[in-house]
């Protein structure tokens, strides 16, 4: 087998779909997924446990939460507020999000691993102010089966008869755009720099940097 | 852009390449990893057929599931059970050092790593955890990664990473009594925001961070994180010196101390580099801080009043409000006698050993409060032996608290130790999110670990400041 040859990557430079709102500053990867579901070895059935704890109270019955909704069951992007996914470094969230349905995200801003963690997943995390947020979050409330349309290469969003500019780091553009964000077979591509670097570095031994291949 | 910085340093010496992203490629000197987060990185490598590259920089331990009463397996929790035997049978087929529990080395990842030498001054570190940026405090640039990264270092030895801006925090001055670390980050979170350091690395210099010991400079590089930073660090002087030539790894290779000495040096940011911010802290001005909300940035000084979320920045009143609800605090009034059920002394930030000693000192001789229940998880399985060796086991069971083996316990509630429906909790532990604990009804209050063990013998937040310390018969 030659490895990591096999992997096809997807280019992400566009994603559209209905959107789903999910309002609040600060909501950290905690909310997003509790502690207790991360007791798995995969990652496979986390979509059901997405904002659990907002979702349902103690007796597992529903509370109001978008995701808890029929209206927006199909819904594939997410448009939040500031410094969405503080908290820890657990890939669990993006992937429960991934898992539920969702496959970009807009919002006043990220904390930084979480975004991250989704490009890692081909998730783009767009930006944009305060205001077009809200504005956006209204539309996807009053426009449930409305169609969103992100464009990671111009930086654009259109929904209804609007297009707004958006933000998407340089890095992360680039990488979705080029389809170069699973980067496990690009970097291990350059196993030899990689071995050069080490010899460099005075703390590494030599028994711990590999023969070539 | 910053120039000269020990950021920048580490960062060349550790560069590989420049990817087409415009992302470096950057050596991981030290990958440190655990059951939680790691699995599913080994699933991603066996779909794409794939080698660990560099077993040998690779060092495992477990500590967010394992439980801290009966460690005797198979472990009653299944899920548990899972997830040791898979970290298991990941190290053995991948040659991966492991610090288990019949090694009597195992404990959170974060104090585990300074103790074995492991951590270094200079070196690149990370691991599937946020506070990894602990391992700063020795000069180490060090961060925490999601799963799909942990398999590139697995794979690759390296990752992918943008580099950032640095802003030095200066903490000038000297902490008065009963101030300490945790205050000192606590304050900087407050006053720089949970997210005012994102795009940066922070550096802690000043008097106040070079008179730190090394576990003291952990706490607060612990935290960087709750500052949205990824990673912050202290430059290495003595202290950090000091602290190595005692572990393990330079104990048995004495000669590998005077021959990286000179790599530590030249990594120290030079007198004149360059800064893309400075910030200064008066630390004769800080008293203990504790938070009054949800967020780690919701502290306050003991003895200063809640705010009223009017008077915060417009994007923080929202959630302002709501954390005051939901912890049942109302501003204008301070948070000193805040009723606490729960007391949590553990965590990668605050369970080391001089934390436990300081601890100790406030609870010899006296009671846990009859409605408190009180519990003391060791950082490690080291700080534990050589804690209970001191007689600070005895002084805290005396005491009413309940002595338990390491791991993260009730830091995250992934094991059994969790809070119940809405019980508050006095945590030495970094994160108040609501249901961080176990329980979505849970209340926690960040705390420096004096003020935990104060909050315990009186059943609510007290200025350990007004609690005399006993004398000191444990050492
Ligand atoms: S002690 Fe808490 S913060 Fe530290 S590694 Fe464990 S769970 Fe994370």
């Amino acid at each position: 087998m030659s490895g990591t040859d096999d992997v096809e990557i997807p280019e992400v430079d566009y994603v559209s779909g209905s959107g789903v709102p999910i309002r609040g500053n600060d909501i950290d990867t905690d909310q997003i997924i509790p502690a207790r579901f991360m007791k798995v070895v995969t990652f496979d059935g986390l979509g059901e446990f997405a904002f659990f704890d907002l979702r349902f109270d103690e007796d597992d019955d529903q509370k109001d939460h978008p995701f808890n909704e029929e209206r927006f069951q199909d819904s594939s992007v997410m448009v939040v507020n500031s410094n969405f996914g503080c908290g820890s470094s657990r890939e669990h969230a993006p992937q429960a999000l991934m898992r539920w349905g969702i496959d970009a995200i807009i919002g006043e801003s990220f904390a930084e691993i979480f975004a991250g963690n989704c490009l890692a997943l081909g998730i783009p995390t767009v930006t944009a102010d305060n205001e077009t947020i809200q504005a956006l979050q209204d539309w996807v409330d009053e426009n449930p089966d409305g169609e969103l349309e992100i464009d990671v290469e111009t930086e654009t969003v259109s929904y209804g008869s609007e297009t707004i500019d958006v933000t998407v780091d340089d890095a992360q553009r680039k990488a979705l755009v080029d389809g170069v964000w699973d980067t496990t077979a690009l970097m291990k591509s350059n196993a030899g720099a990689v071995r050069d670097t080490a010899r460099e570095l005075p703390y590494v031994e030599s028994e711990a940097i590999p023969e070539a291949e | 852009m910053s120039e000269g910085t020990l950021y920048d340093k580490v960062w060349d010496r550790h560069k590989v390449t420049t990817l087409p992203t415009g992302q470096d490629q950057l050596f991981v000197g030290l990958h440190l990893i655990h059951e939680v987060t790691s699995p599913q990185a080994f699933g991603m490598l066996r779909e794409r057929d794939l080698e660990v590259a560099y077993p040998e920089l690779t060092h495992a331990t477990v500590d967010h599931i394992i439980p801290t009463a009966d460690q005797s397996r198979p472990y009653d929790e299944d899920a548990a059970e899972e997830m040791m035997s898979e970290l298991e049978e990941n190290v053995r087929e991948a040659g991966i050092e492991f610090s288990d529990p019949n090694s009597g080395d195992q404990g959170i990842v974060h104090v585990v790593g300074p103790e074995q030498g492991l951590t270094q001054p200079g070196k690149t570190i990370v691991c599937g955890d946020s506070h990894t940026s602990t391992h700063g405090a020795f000069g180490a640039l060090a961060f925490g990664i999601g799963t799909s990264q942990i398999r590139d270092v697995l794979a690759t030895g390296t990752l992918a990473f943008e580099k950032q801006k640095v802003r030095k925090i200066e903490v000038e001055g000297e902490l008065g009594d009963g101030v300490e670390a945790k205050d000192v980050i606590l304050e900087i979170i407050r006053r720089l925001g949970t997210e005012g350091g994102v795009g940066y690395v922070y550096e802690y210099a000043g008097s106040a961070i070079e008179d730190l010991g090394m576990e003291g400079r952990m706490s607060i590089c612990n935290m960087s994180i709750e500052g949205g930073a990824r990673a912050g660090y202290v430059n290495p002087d003595e202290t950090t010196y000091e602290w190595l030539e005692e572990t393990d790894y330079f104990q048995e290779n004495p000669e590998k101390f005077e021959e990286l000495k000179p790599y530590w040096e030249s990594i120290r940011s030079d007198d004149d580099a360059e800064y893309d911010d400075v910030v200064t802290i008066d630390a004769d001005e800080l008293e203990p801080v504790v938070t009054w909300g949800t967020t780690p940035g919701q502290g306050i000084g003991i003895t200063e009043p809640i705010p009223e979320p009017e008077s915060l920045p417009a994007d923080k009143q929202d959630t302002a409000r709501r954390a005051q609800e939901h912890m049942r605090v109302e501003p204008g009034e301070t948070m000193e006698g805040y009723n606490i059920d729960v007391a949590f002394l553990g965590s990668c930030t605050n369970a080391r050993l001089p934390d436990l000693r300081r601890a100790a000192r406030i609870v010899e001789g006296r009671e846990v409060h009859d409605d408190v229940r009180a519990l003391v998880v060791p950082g490690s399985q080291r700080v534990q032996k050589t804690a209970e060796e001191e007689g600070l086991k005895e002084i805290f069971e005396e005491a009413g608290f309940e002595w338990r083996n390491a791991g993260c316990s009730m830091c995250l509630g992934m094991n059994e130790d969790q809070l119940e429906g809405d019980e508050a909790c006095a945590s030495s532990s970094n994160r108040n999110f609501v249901g961080r604990q176990g329980s979505k009804d849970g209340r926690t209050v960040l705390m420096n670990p004096r003020m935990v063990a104060a909050a315990a013998i009186t059943g609510e937040v007290t200025d350990v400041r007004e609690l005399p310390e006993a004398e000191v018969t444990a050492q």
